[in-house]
């Protein structure tokens, strides 16, 4: 008890200077983001040039305050993003932070199905892959994780697309939701914007079933991609702690070989595993960006390939600086995490 | 990365030191072929493996011009033009796109432009990631930190985020085939530097405090040498496994460049990624041919850097190396992963008993 204090303020402190690290972070990458977007001119002539005259042109941008300093817009874009204005998209006109709240539901649910998927597929196979290394099950486990990695996230989708939804027809080709669910959750005036709540919210299981069968498809693909770079890091910690003497101490004292993998050599691989499986937020969110454009899920990276398409660089430089903030953060609690789950971390 | 790749590129002299070459005919030193006979049973399975897919996509890149039954961007023969989104045929064997070019034709250019990019994306961020590592490293102070910092910030940044935008402000989005290459490639390299940077910079901290160079700074030989000659020499060995990495990322980045329109214009040159995004709305109603091959290459060529790129980063730990020599224990070990698993060194460090 007398060392509880001590050790409770050491982790403090890390967290602490570790929650400090974020600002300069996130400062760099606004301003990379910002400098990038505005080194191509302003965001109204790119999305509106050719479709207006010049002189209607020029007055939208002294409007929007484009025609200012360069100075003076990054710091009114940095005040902005601080009490939470992100500015206003220039094809359909709407504040950045709305389609954030709208769409981004979309895409924590779409992610939290694929993690789910990769937890299921990626841990498991990467524990009989490190326990039967270099035989058959690892050879043929690691050249999967391999052609995993290799494989396109749109084309994985494409594919399966394919052959479950238009030549099976087991799955929809696209989106969410059908129709009819959508008007059943209007109904029942569930708009959390998570489509599984929203349909539990219905009472009605074939909705429930309906929001499934949607989410499969698009699930299975991410979880795929992502499956594969738990397996591989599963397994390379695992093969780490299986040859400790610890593991040998409790295989001579007659703790069988299943307990050893599940509970001896998996605890202490489980940091490692928990510092990298949070770095790949960012490869996450790239394969979401696609999986959805892929499957037209209309979440956050749905929007942004559509203001791509559209040239408007207000909307993708918000959408894209709010995605840099989580990973930032992310990255942040899994540090914290880790500290939590091993003192050492703390130094 | 290929063969010839590895052995003519800039970094690779440096990771085959001559006193581990070993005896033999000439060619048995020559990097890759090294790591070949140096590995055995499903390693080297792997990397031969790789080693052929690499190959062959260089064979298609180079040979394009002859393998391709048409052009890249051509509709039509003297008999007629092709027709949209036939189905594979004696003359079409891969079938015709949504835009009625041949499908075989644009898988096969793709693998050109693919690799004009991996050459120059890679190219660029070596030199540039090295030099800003070396420099970096070596004289430290708040210049680096600064670097380190902001080299942190783009590492974690979303790759392909990063290189969409950096394709804006290159080329305004779409552009010709070289404007279009270069932007690809450029957008991908500035994701790349930071890895580089990373770990030229931590090498360089870590050589520049032993005593060879210490001895060196003694003699007053000029920073410049030091540098170049003791420090640069010994902090590069790591780097072709991070290139064949790099390469398998770079396709897979072009491609995702490309699936959300910011490729390269189709009359400008054949680009996979681009493909797959028009054949969305045609795998919707059943048409599999233009999504299938063009997404096949990319698998095959990624793939086969991939297993190049692991096999020699599990065969390359020097604490390995000297094993090699016992073949059998060399074919075993094959856990650690130097450029994409942290972990992976110490899990090997802490263990030993290869043998049991």
């Amino acid at each position: 008890m007398a060392a509880a204090p001590t050790a409770g303020s050491a982790l403090g402190r890390y967290v602490l200077v570790r929650f400090l690290l974020i600002i300069p972070t996130v400062l760099i990458l606004v301003t990379t983001v910002f400098v990038l977007m505005r080194a191509t001119g302003d965001p109204i002539t790119a999305a509106l040039g050719g479709r207006l005259t010049p002189d209607q042109l020029a007055e939208r941008i002294s409007a929007a305050g484009y025609d200012r300093p360069i100075l003076v817009q990054y710091w009114e874009y940095l005040t902005g993003i601080l009490t939470g204005d992100f500015g206003t998209t220039i094809s359909d006109n709407r504040p950045v932070t709305e389609v954030l709240a709208t769409y981004g539901a979309a895409t924590l649910e779409l992610s939290a199905y694929a993690v789910l998927v990769a937890l299921v597929l990626g841990v498991p196979f990467g524990m009989i892959a490190a326990y039967r290394r270099d035989l058959l099950p690892d050879a043929v486990l690691r050249v999967l994780a391999i052609l995993a990695y290799a494989t396109p996230v749109f084309f994985a989708g494409l594919l399966l697309k394919l052959i479950f939804s238009v030549w099976l027809g087991w799955f929809p080709v696209a989106g969410r939701v059908s129709t009819g669910g959508e008007i059943a959750m209007r109904q029942a005036g569930a708009d959390s914007g998570f489509m599984l709540v929203d349909a539990f919210a219905t009472g009605d299981p074939a909705v429930v079933l309906d929001v499934l069968t949607h989410a499969f498809l698009p699930a299975l693909t991410l979880g795929l991609l992502t499956a594969g770079v738990f397996l591989r890091l599963v397994r390379t910690n695992m093969i780490g702690t299986l040859g400790t003497e610890y593991v040998d101490a409790a295989r001579s004292r007659g703790v069988r070989e299943r307990r050893l993998v599940t509970a001896h050599a998996w605890r202490p691989a489980l940091i490692p595993i928990i510092t990298v499986a949070g770095m790949q937020i960012a490869m996450l969110l790239v394969g979401a960006v696609l999986t959805e454009t892929t499957f037209e899920w209309r979440g956050l990276g749905f929007q942004l390939s559509e203001y791509l398409q559209a040239r408007d660089f207000v909307a993708v430089q918000g959408i894209v600086v709010v995605m840099a903030v989580v990973v930032a953060v992310t990255n942040f609690l899994v540090d914290v995490i880790a500290a939590l789950v091993d003192p050492r971390v703390r130094f | 990365m290929t063969a010839p790749e590895i052995a003519g590129g800039p970094g690779a002299a440096p990771a085959t030191p001559e006193h581990l070459g070993g005896r033999g005919a000439w060619w048995r030193r020559l990097p890759v072929v090294r790591q070949v006979r140096q590995s055995v049973g499903l390693q080297r399975g792997m990397l031969v493996a790789g080693l052929v897919l690499c190959a062959v996509f260089v064979v298609t890149a180079v040979g394009a011009r002859w393998i391709a039954p048409y052009g890249w961007s051509q509709l039509r023969t003297p008999d007629g033009t092709f027709g949209a989104q036939q189905p594979p045929s004696a003359e079409h064997w891969f079938g015709t796109t949504v835009g009625g070019y041949d499908v075989l034709s644009r898988v096969v250019w793709g693998a050109q432009t693919a690799l004009l990019v991996v050459i120059v994306a890679v190219l660029a961020s070596i030199v540039v990631g090295v030099l800003l590592g070396l420099v970096s490293g070596y004289f430290g102070g708040w210049a680096d930190r600064i670097l380190v910092l902001v080299a942190d910030a783009v590492y974690a940044f979303p790759s392909l985020l990063l290189a969409i935008l950096l394709a804006i402000v290159i080329s305004g989005g779409q552009s010709s085939m070289w404007g279009g290459v270069l932007a690809a490639a450029l957008s991908i390299t500035v994701v790349f530097v930071p890895q580089y940077f990373r770990v030229v910079r931590a090498e360089v901290v870590r050589i520049k405090s032993e005593a060879f160079v210490d001895a060196a700074r003694v003699l007053g030989t000029p920073h410049r040498r030091i540098m170049t000659r003791h420090v640069l020499r010994n902090s590069v060995r790591t780097l072709p496994l991070i290139v064949t990495l790099n390469a398998s990322e770079a396709i897979l980045t072009l491609a995702g460049l490309g699936f959300l329109g910011f490729g390269i214009e189709p009359t400008a040159a054949a680009e996979w990624g681009y493909d797959l995004q028009r054949a969305v709305a045609d795998v919707t109603s059943g048409i599999w041919w233009t999504a299938l091959f063009p997404g096949l290459a990319i698998v095959l060529a990624a793939m086969g850097m991939t297993l190049v790129g692991e096999s020699l980063n599990d065969l390359a730990d020097p604490r390995l190396r000297v094993r090699a020599r016992n073949r059998k224990v060399a074919g075993s070990v094959a856990a650690t992963s130097v450029a994409t698993a942290p972990a992976g060194e110490s899990s090997a460090a802490a263990d030993p008993k290869e043998d049991s």
